[in-house]
C-alpha cells in the first residue's frame, strides 16, 4: 500500500469514527433527556423506570465501541502512512489521545458500569476529533531529526495515556461537583439518579490519579533522558517541561492532600480539576501559542 | 533565661510548622505557581535575544520585571527559597519517619484491640487452634505478635519503605542537579566543514563554567569536521536527517577515529558529550583590493532565519583601507516574490544567491566592544553599493572586487560536561520505584482472637481493595472448607 492511500484511508476512518461518535452522542443525549421528561409524579410513586431509555443507552454504548474501533484503525493507518508511530504532531497526538480516552471510558464502562459518563465522554471525544481534523490537520510526513529516537514511543505513549486518564479523572471530579451541588440543594435531579454515589465518584477519580501518577512521572523522566540525548541537557525549563513539572507538582499535591491530610470530596475534586487544567493548558496553549523546543512541523 | 527558653521554643515551633504536612503542601503548590512566570516571560538562559527584544518592546515594565528576576526565574531568590524550604521541610518530615520506620520493621505489630467486633471485616467462626492461624499467616508473609489468646499480624511495610525511598530519592535528584550546575560546563562552537576544533576555552564561541569548575578541566580532545549531510523532505521542506562525520582524537595528537554524530546520537567522552545542535551555510567569497591582491578568502557562517534557510550574515574585511563590510543574506534556493522580494524556497542549495550591501569606514573591530559576527553596526559607515551575485560572479565596488565562489556547511557543536546527571538519573529511577511500591502495596493488619468463638477482623491502611478476599481465604483455611 502506498503512503498516500494509507493516509487517505486513515482520514476516512477518522471521519467515519466522528459520525459514529456523533450517533453515540445522540443516543446518550436522548437517553438523558428522556429520563428528565419522566413525570415527577410517577417518580414519587414508583422507582424510576429506565426501561425505555435502557435500549437507547445500550445503543449508545455500542456506537462508542464501534467508534473506538474505527478510531483505532484511523490511528494505525496514520502510522502506516508515515512509517512510524503516529505521534509526530498535534493532530496525531489529538487522535491518539481521543483513542486512549475512549478506551479508558470503555474500560470504566465494563468494570464499573459507568454508562452515565457516556454523554460527556462522547462530547469530549467529538470536540477533540473535531478540532483535530479542522484546525490541527497536517499531511502525513516524516519526522524531523530531533524526533527520530526510540524515546518517542516511550515518552509520548506514556504522556498520551496519562493525559487520557487525567482527563477522565477530571470529568469524574466535575461530575462530583455538579452532583454535590444538587444534593446540597435537596435531591439529585432525575436524570442523575443513576449516577454513582458521591463517595464512589470521589474514590474513582482518586484511584485513576493514583494509578496514572507514576506513569506521568515516568513520562517526565523519559522525556528528560531523551532531552539529554537530543538537546544536550536533561532539564532546561522549556515551556513544555515547565508545565509538565507544574502538572506533576499539582497531582503530587492532590495525592498528599488526600492521603496524608485526608481531603475528601469537594476540596479534593477542585484540586483534581486544577491539576487537570494545568495538563490541558500545557497541551493546548504551549503547543499552539508557546515557544520552545517542543514545537515541531507547524503544530 | 526566659528569653532564651522563649526563643528556643519559638525555633522549635517554627521547625514544627515548617515540617508539618500542611506547610509542605502549601510549599508544593507554591513551587508550581512559582514556576509559571518562567514559561510566560522569555528567559536569559534559554533565549537572551528574546529578553533583549522584551526590553525594547516594554521599556517601562521590563526593568521592574528584571528587578524581581522574572527573566531568570529558575535561579531567582524567590524560586530558590520555595524549593529549598520545600526540601528542608521534606527532609525534616522524612528523616524522623525513616527512623520510626526502621524501628517498626524490627518491632512486633501492635497489640490486638479489645473489641474486634467494632472493626472492619469482622467475622466469627467456630473455635479453632490459634497455632493454625499463626502458621497460615506466617506462610503468607505477615509479621506476627502472638499472645496467649490472640494474634496480631501486619503486612505491607514496604508501602512506607517505598514512600520514604521516593522522597529521599528526590533529594538525590536535587543533589545531581546541584553538582551539574556547580561542576559542569557548557559551550558552543560553530565549525565549517573542514575546520578543526581543540577542546580548550579559547576555541569556543560561547562557554560557561560552573562555579567550582576549573577552566583547565576540559577533556583534551580534538574534532575535525569531515563531512555534513542534510536531507530534506521535498514536500514539506522539513529536515529529515542530519549526518555529521568527524575525525576525533582523545587526547589531541593520538590516533584519529572517524565518528558519526546525529541529533539523537551525541559523541561521548566520559562525562563530556558533543551534540549537533544547529546547522547553516557559509558562503565562500574572494575579496581583492584595487591592486588585485587577495585580502579575504573563505567561508563566513550565516545565520538561518527560516525553515528554508534564508540566512543573514556579515563579512568583515578589516585589512582594507578604508575598512569594508558586507551586510548580506544567502539564499540557498533563490526565488522572487513581488511582496517579499528575494527569498529562499528550499533549504538545499539548488540555485544560490548572495545578496549584500557594501559599507565603507571604521568597522569598530578595534574598539574592544564585543560584536556579533553576524551583524555590522552601520551607523557610522557609508554605503557604497548594493548587489546580488550568482555563483562564480564577480562585482567591482570601486575599492576592490568580490567574487562569490561557493558555499560550505557549518555546524554548531554544543559541548557539555555534566558530572551530576548520573546522580539525577539514579535518583529519578529510585524515586519512581519508590512511588510504585508505595502506591501499589497494601498495608493491612489482621487480628485473630479467642473469645467464646474465634474472632477475626482486619484493617486496611490504604484504600487498595483486597483485604476482603484475604480474610475470606483465611476463614476458609481455618474452618477447613478448602
Amino acid at each position: 500500500m502506498s503512503d498516500r492511500s494509507a493516509a487517505l484511508l486513515s482520514n476516512n476512518f477518522i471521519y467515519a469514527a466522528i459520525v459514529i461518535y456523533a450517533l453515540a452522542f445522540l443516543a446518550h443525549a436522548v437517553e438523558v433527556a428522556w429520563s428528565v421528561k419522566t413525570p415527577a409524579v410517577l417518580v414519587k410513586k414508583t422507582k424510576l423506570d429506565f426501561s425505555k431509555t435502557e435500549r437507547l443507552g445500550r445503543l449508545g454504548s455500542a456506537f462508542m465501541v464501534i467508534g473506538t474501533l474505527l478510531l483505532l484503525a484511523g490511528v494505525i493507518f496514520r502510522g502506516i502512512s508515515a512509517d512510524r508511530v503516529p505521534w509526530g504532531n498535534m493532530y496525531e497526538f489529538s487522535i491518539t489521545g481521543a483513542l486512549v480516552f475512549s478506551i479508558a471510558y470503555l474500560y470504566a464502562l465494563k468494570k464499573y458500569q459507568m454508562r452515565w459518563l457516556g454523554l460527556p465522554a462522547a462530547i469530549a471525544i467529538l470536540l477533540t476529533l473535531g478540532t483535530a481534523v479542522t484546525l490541527l490537520y497536517r499531511p502525513s510526513a516524516p519526522l524531523v531529526p530531533a524526533l527520530k529516537s526510540p524515546w518517542l514511543v516511550i515518552h509520548v505513549s506514556a504522556a498520551i495515556i496519562s493525559g487520557g486518564v487525567f482527563l477522565l479523572a477530571n470529568f469524574i471530579a466535575a461530575t462530583y461537583l455538579i452532583l454535590d451541588r444538587y444534593e446540597q440543594k435537596g435531591a439529585r435531579p432525575i436524570w442523575m439518579q443513576k449516577f454513582p454515589t458521591l463517595e464512589s465518584l470521589d474514590n474513582f477519580s482518586y484511584r485513576l490519579i493514583a494509578l496514572v501518577f507514576p506513569l506521568w512521572t515516568f513520562s517526565v523522566i523519559a522525556g528528560a533522558i531523551w532531552a539529554e540525548a537530543a538537546w544536550g541537557r536533561y532539564w532546561g525549563w522549556d515551556p513544555k517541561e515547565t508545565w509538565a513539572f507544574i502538572t506533576w507538582v499539582a497531582y503530587a499535591a492532590y495525592l498528599h492532600a488526600r492521603v496524608t491530610i485526608g481531603w475528601r470530596g469537594r476540596k479534593a475534586a477542585w484540586l483534581c480539576l486544577l491539576a487537570g487544567s494545568t495538563f490541558l493548558f500545557n497541551y493546548v496553549y504551549i503547543n499552539v501559542w508557546g515557544t520552545g523546543k517542543h514545537t515541531y512541523s507547524g503544530l | 533565661m526566659t528569653t532564651l527558653l522563649d526563643s528556643r521554643s519559638f525555633l522549635r515551633w517554627c521547625w514544627r510548622q515548617l515540617t508539618s504536612m500542611r506547610t509542605a503542601l502549601i510549599l508544593l503548590l507554591l513551587l508550581g505557581i512559582a514556576a509559571i512566570p518562567g514559561s510566560l516571560f522569555p528567559q536569559r538562559t534559554q533565549n537572551p535575544l528574546q529578553v533583549k527584544q522584551y526590553f525594547i518592546d516594554n521599556p517601562s515594565l521590563a526593568p521592574w520585571l528584571d528587578r524581581f528576576s522574572f527573566f531568570e526565574v529558575y535561579s531567582s531568590p524567590w524560586f530558590s527559597a520555595v524549593y529549598l524550604l520545600l526540601f528542608i521541610s521534606l527532609i525534616g518530615c522524612v528523616l524522623p519517619r525513616s527512623i520510626e520506620h526502621a524501628k517498626a520493621i524490627g518491632a512486633k505489630p501492635p497489640l490486638t484491640p479489645k473489641y474486634l467486633d467494632r472493626l472492619d471485616h469482622f467475622t466469627e467462626i467456630k473455635k479453632i487452634d490459634l497455632d493454625l492461624a499463626e502458621k497460615y499467616l506466617k506462610r503468607k508473609g505477615f509479621r506476627i505478635r502472638r499472645e496467649t489468646n490472640s494474634i496480631s499480624a501486619e503486612k505491607g511495610y514496604a508501602r512506607e519503605s517505598g514512600n520514604l525511598l521516593f522522597h529521599l530519592s528526590l533529594v538525590l535528584v536535587l543533589i545531581g542537579v546541584g553538582i551539574g550546575s556547580l561542576l559542569g560546563s557548557r559551550g558552543d562552537a560553530i565549525l565549517n566543514v573542514g575546520d578543526r576544533f581543540i577542546n580548550t576555552p579559547t576555541s569556543y564561541d560561547i562557554l560557561g563554567f560552573g562555579k567550582f569548575q576549573a577552566e583547565d578541566s576540559l577533556s583534551p580532545f580534538s574534532i575535525t569536521v569531515k563531512d555534513f549531510q542534510a536531507q530534506y523532505d521535498s514536500v514539506t521542506n522539513a529536515p529529515i536527517d542530519y549526518t555529521l562525520t568527524v575525525s576525533t582524537a582523545n587526547p589531541v595528537g593520538s590516533a584519529e577515529n572517524i565518528k558519526i554524530i546525529k541529533v539523537n546520537k551525541p559523541l561521548a567522552y566520559g562525562n563530556t558529550k558533543i551534540y549537533l545542535q544547529a546547522t547553516g551555510y557559509s558562503p565562500i567569497v574572494i575579496i581583492k583590493d584595487k591592486q588585485g591582491k587577495v585580502v579575504f578568502e573563505g567561508p563566513t557562517p550565516f545565520l538561518p532565519q527560516d525553515s528554508n534557510l534564508s540566512s543573514i550574515g556579515a563579512i568583515k574585511v578589516p585589512d582594507m583601507d578604508p575598512q569594508i563590510g558586507f551586510v548580506g543574506s544567502f539564499l540557498p534556493t533563490a526565488d522572487r516574490d513581488p511582496v517579499r522580494g528575494g527569498f529562499s524556497s528550499y533549504p538545499e542549495v539548488l540555485d544560490p544567491r548572495l545578496l549584500f550591501s557594501i559599507w565603507k569606514g571604521d568597522l569598530g573591530l578595534d574598539s574592544g566592544v564585543p560584536q556579533s559576527v553576524y551583524r555590522i553596526d552601520t551607523s557610522k559607515l557609508e554605503r557604497i553599493g548594493l548587489k546580488a551575485l550568482v555563483l562564480n560572479e564577480s562585482f567591482d565596488f570601486g575599492e576592490g572586487s568580490i567574487t562569490f565562489t561557493g558555499w560550505n556547511s557549518w555546524v554548531n557543536l554544543q559541548i557539555v560536561s555534566d558530572p551530576g546527571k548520573i546522580y539525577a538519573l539514579v535518583g529519578a529511577i529510585l524515586a519512581i520505584s519508590g512511588l510504585l511500591i508505595s502506591l501499589f502495596t497494601r498495608q493491612r493488619r489482621i487480628w485473630v482472637k479467642q473469645g467464646r468463638k474465634t474472632e477475626i477482623a482486619g484493617l486496611s491502611k490504604n484504600e487498595i481493595p483486597g483485604l476482603d478476599e484475604e480474610i475470606r481465604d483465611l476463614v476458609k483455611e481455618l474452618t477447613g472448607e478448602r
